[in-house]
């Protein structure tokens, strides 16, 4: 079948402002929208830019805005879209460096902040450190993170609010937060604690939705939510 | 710009994030990536890291070195396995201390599952030696080195790709890299440079490799004229997604997944009558490609079936979610009531750049090369021999990455100062200028396509003297045709056009050095079969292949194999 693409495009440094072009690409139906996208740029288009790696939902490169969605262009199939067109924009709310890709730099920074290691007291055993299988399944959604990105850009609140940390870093401060092991629960809860933290998150599930891994993100910020009430209050 | 470090590690997966992580410190270390760090091909392992924990059942680390060599088909070098195995058990406990999310069992320890290969008492039955994260270990891991450099403050420069090594008298004086985000060219003056560039599985046509897996290192360690070692030796993985060649884990058959071909027999059990579906991968993939000759693929076709129905909807979700999810978003099917279409994928390079056990990447008289050091996949200790074990790759990022930073850390004060080549970064230049002024000439991606074929048709699970020569023509063509390859994107911010374009050359140089190193070794041994010369032939070729570029053409040679504790014999499982 040919398929219709409708790129955004976009060089900051060179073009007055972002424009979007016309491709038509033949495609299986099972095929992924990221080989259509290779194809084009194979074949059609070398000076299109695009980030991409593993090509199945593993890696997190290739997040971006199809048809008004942000997911991995990898994951999403041909024969989900029959429709005239496809759109693929940028992923919103970051810079825009050239074409799909935009600066990760300050979504990473957001998640750097929040310390994304384990913080254990001090003695390490010789052998590993218990952990019961109920206190390991507490990890079990949040550990898929893929750092694609998805969720943060299709955050309401995080258009409109860029202090806002997003649910992505949320995503990452539950990993610890809930990780038996570490041994810093009470300063993460602090540091989350406050208009632009866990807060303000709104419950528009956009994230959860959005997931290309189905991580129950807006769950998982709620139980943020309720620890920091349990435990700080 | 000139970036001045002591040492700059190249690849930012398992090994070189484990080298950076023991070097900081001591030494101002700067690690490369032509990815973000986390996208690194690492994350992609499913299935766990082998280790003689023995939390599950009776084991021993001399037990994981013995399969480790039975599964190379004795072509192991057993003094690195042996290295291997036995610090197999501290550096998961490592991993565990630095927060890696292992799966528990009831006491609290790490859970371990069956995998191919691995087995109790030298190879009476099955064991439960696979420690692992639900079927994204690799990934868990990934984040959990990344974030502890982000901690340590190592210096990262993501997305820069490394396009050529800066070497004066035979001493290697830092690397040119490419910054995708702006097209500049840099010159990292550093005093060790550590290759750990990872496999290059995209010269096949299916392959579980990520795109990024393109092999830089070795072919540019092969044009500073340091031999590569056991080449022919490409494994394929039995369970890739049919069609897509995506990796569905050995961990679907540890825990409890069988093969079936399309008269719906167990056709393991008649290949591998002891430890059947957990066979190593060599074994199955040949069965596999047996059974679709003979005419018992599924409908007659090129692949068989995986059955995970037998295990419930309830462990697929705990233990196998990723590939419970890859199915059905790439196949639309449950593997929970469904069969799942599967055929050998191309997954990992048992042969690379020669080192010994401490990194240091070695000449042909078996010499350090002052300033190069190399782990990982693109590195070959030979840890993996002939066929590497599943969960072995993981452990031997972690291990050998940890040994490497520790050497080049003892190794730093002793290299003598050099001063760099002037203006280094020229010939790479002059190569850039020559492809963006070029106005017409081939397309990058129809060679590529085209030597990914050819390998594929020639040089993949079944090999014959034939095959192999005509694919050593094609390619030689193919290179000729590259020379004139023309790029649509002359600008630049993220050309990867343009880094495609230069890929290309290491695609098909290594293709060149596989096919060369396999049309040599005229024996049947783990990952190389040929059809020719069926069956292992230890009086003429228990030995490792080395290849070398020369002025005139490919020099092949050998060098002997170190068996310590376990005498070569008859493989059976």
């Amino acid at each position: 079948m040919k398929m219709q693409f409708k790129i955004f495009r976009f060089d900051p440094q060179t073009d007055k402002g972002p424009y979007f072009r016309h491709y038509s690409v033949a495609a299986e139906p099972e095929e992924r929208i990221l080989d259509c996208l290779n194809r084009i740029k194979w074949e059609q288009d070398g000076t299109l830019s695009y980030r991409m790696s593993c090509a199945h939902g593993v890696c997190g490169s290739d997040g971006m805005k199809i048809n008004g969605t942000c997911r991995l262009a990898c994951q999403a199939l041909v024969k989900d879209y029959q429709c005239p067109e496809v759109v693929l924009e940028p992923l919103p709310v970051f810079p825009v460096l050239k074409d799909l890709v935009v600066d990760m730099e300050p979504f990473l920074e957001q998640i750097k902040l929040l310390q994304p290691y384990l913080l254990a007291p001090a003695a390490e055993p010789e052998a590993e450190r218990k952990q019961t299988p109920e206190e390991r399944k507490k990890l079990g959604e949040v550990i898929r993170c893929i750092l694609c990105a998805c969720c943060t850009s299709s955050c309401p609140v995080n258009w409109v609010n860029d202090k806002y940390i997003g649910p992505a870093a949320l995503v990452w401060a539950h990993r610890f937060i809930f990780d038996s092991r570490d041994g810093e629960q009470p300063a993460r809860l602090r540091r989350l604690d406050q208009p632009d933290g866990a807060w303000g998150c709104e419950n528009h599930f956009e994230c959860t939705r959005v997931c290309p891994k189905e991580i129950p993100v807006t769950k998982s910020i709620n139980q943020i939510k309720q620890e920091i009430e349990k435990k700080l209050r | 710009m000139v970036f001045n470090h002591d040492i700059v590690i190249v690849g930012s997966g398992l090994a070189g994030l484990r080298a950076a992580l023991e070097a900081v410190g001591k030494a101002d270390v700067a690690l490369i990536s032509k990815v973000y760090p986390t996208r690194s091909h690492s994350g992609a392992a499913q299935g766990g890291i082998a280790a003689a924990l023995g939390n599950e059942e009776p084991d021993s680390w001399e037990w994981h070195m013995y399969d480790t060599v039975k599964g190379g088909d004795y072509l192991t070098d057993q003094d690195a396995a042996e290295i291997l195995a036995a610090d197999a058990p501290r550096a998961v406990y490592e991993l565990e201390h630095l927060g890696v999310p292992f799966d528990r069992r009831a006491d609290g320890t790490i859970a371990q599952r069956a995998f191919g290969g691995h087995t109790r008492n030298f190879g009476e039955a099955a064991v439960k030696r696979a420690c692992h994260a639900a079927d994204r270990t690799g990934r868990v891991i990934l984040d959990t080195l990344y974030w502890e450099t982000v901690r340590k403050g190592i210096t990262v420069y993501p997305e820069f790709q490394m396009l050529d090594l800066i070497r004066q008298d035979g001493q290697v004086l830092g690397l040119v890299a490419y910054e995708l985000a702006t097209g500049e060219l840099h010159v990292f003056r550093s005093r060790i440079v550590l290759l750990a560039t990872g496999g290059f599985g995209k010269v096949f046509k299916t392959s579980s490799n990520c795109f990024a897996n393109t092999g830089e290192g070795h072919y540019l360690a092969y044009q500073a004229g340091i031999p590569l070692e056991d080449m022919e030796f490409v494994q394929f993985h039995p369970t890739g997604v049919y069609g897509l060649g995506i990796l569905i884990s050995e961990a679907a058959r540890g825990e409890g997944g069988i093969l079936v071909n399309g008269e719906g027999e167990r056709f393991m059990e008649r290949y591998a009558p002891t430890i059947k579906d957990l066979a190593p991968r060599d074994l199955i993939s040949q069965a596999i490609y047996q059974e679709i000759r003979a005419g018992r693929g599924v409908g007659g076709r090129d692949f068989v079936h995986l059955d995970l129905t037998l295990l419930g909807p309830e462990k697929l979700a705990e233990k196998l979610s990723d590939i419970t999810s890859f199915v059905k978003i790439y196949l639309g099917i449950d593997p929970a009531k469904d069969l799942i279409p599967v055929q050998p994928t191309c997954h990992y390079m048992m042969g690379g750049i020669p080192t010994n056990a401490h990194g240091q990447v070695l000449d042909q008289d078996q010499h350090p090369v002052p300033g190069l050091y190399a782990a990982g996949e693109c590195a070959c200790l030979s840890l993996h021999g002939a066929n590497r074990l599943g969960c072995n790759s993981l452990l031997d990022l972690v291990v050998f990455g940890r040994l490497a930073g520790k050497m080049m850390i003892a190794d730093l004060g002793q290299l003598p100062r050099n001063d760099a080549p002037v203006r280094p970064e020229e010939t790479i230049a002059t190569r850039i200028r020559v492809l963006k002024e070029r106005k017409k000439g081939e397309k990058t991606g129809i060679l590529r396509q085209a030597v990914q074929k050819l390998m594929m048709d020639h040089c993949s699970v079944f090999r014959q003297a034939a095959g192999l020569s005509a694919a050593l023509d094609e390619i030689r063509t193919l290179q000729e045709r590259a020379k004139t390859v023309a790029i649509d994107n002359r600008g630049p911010r993220f050309n990867t056009d343009l880094l495609e374009a230069l890929e290309l050359e290491s695609l098909l140089g290594l293709s060149e050095i596989i096919v060369l190193s396999a049309l040599a070794r005229e024996e049947s041994r783990g990952a190389h079969l040929r059809e020719d010369y069926p069956g292992r032939n230890d009086d003429a070729w228990l030995k490792h292949t080395l290849i070398q570029k020369t002025a005139a053409k490919p020099a092949i040679f050998y060098k002997p194999v170190t068996i310590t504790r376990f005498q070569p014999q008859t493989r059976h499982y």
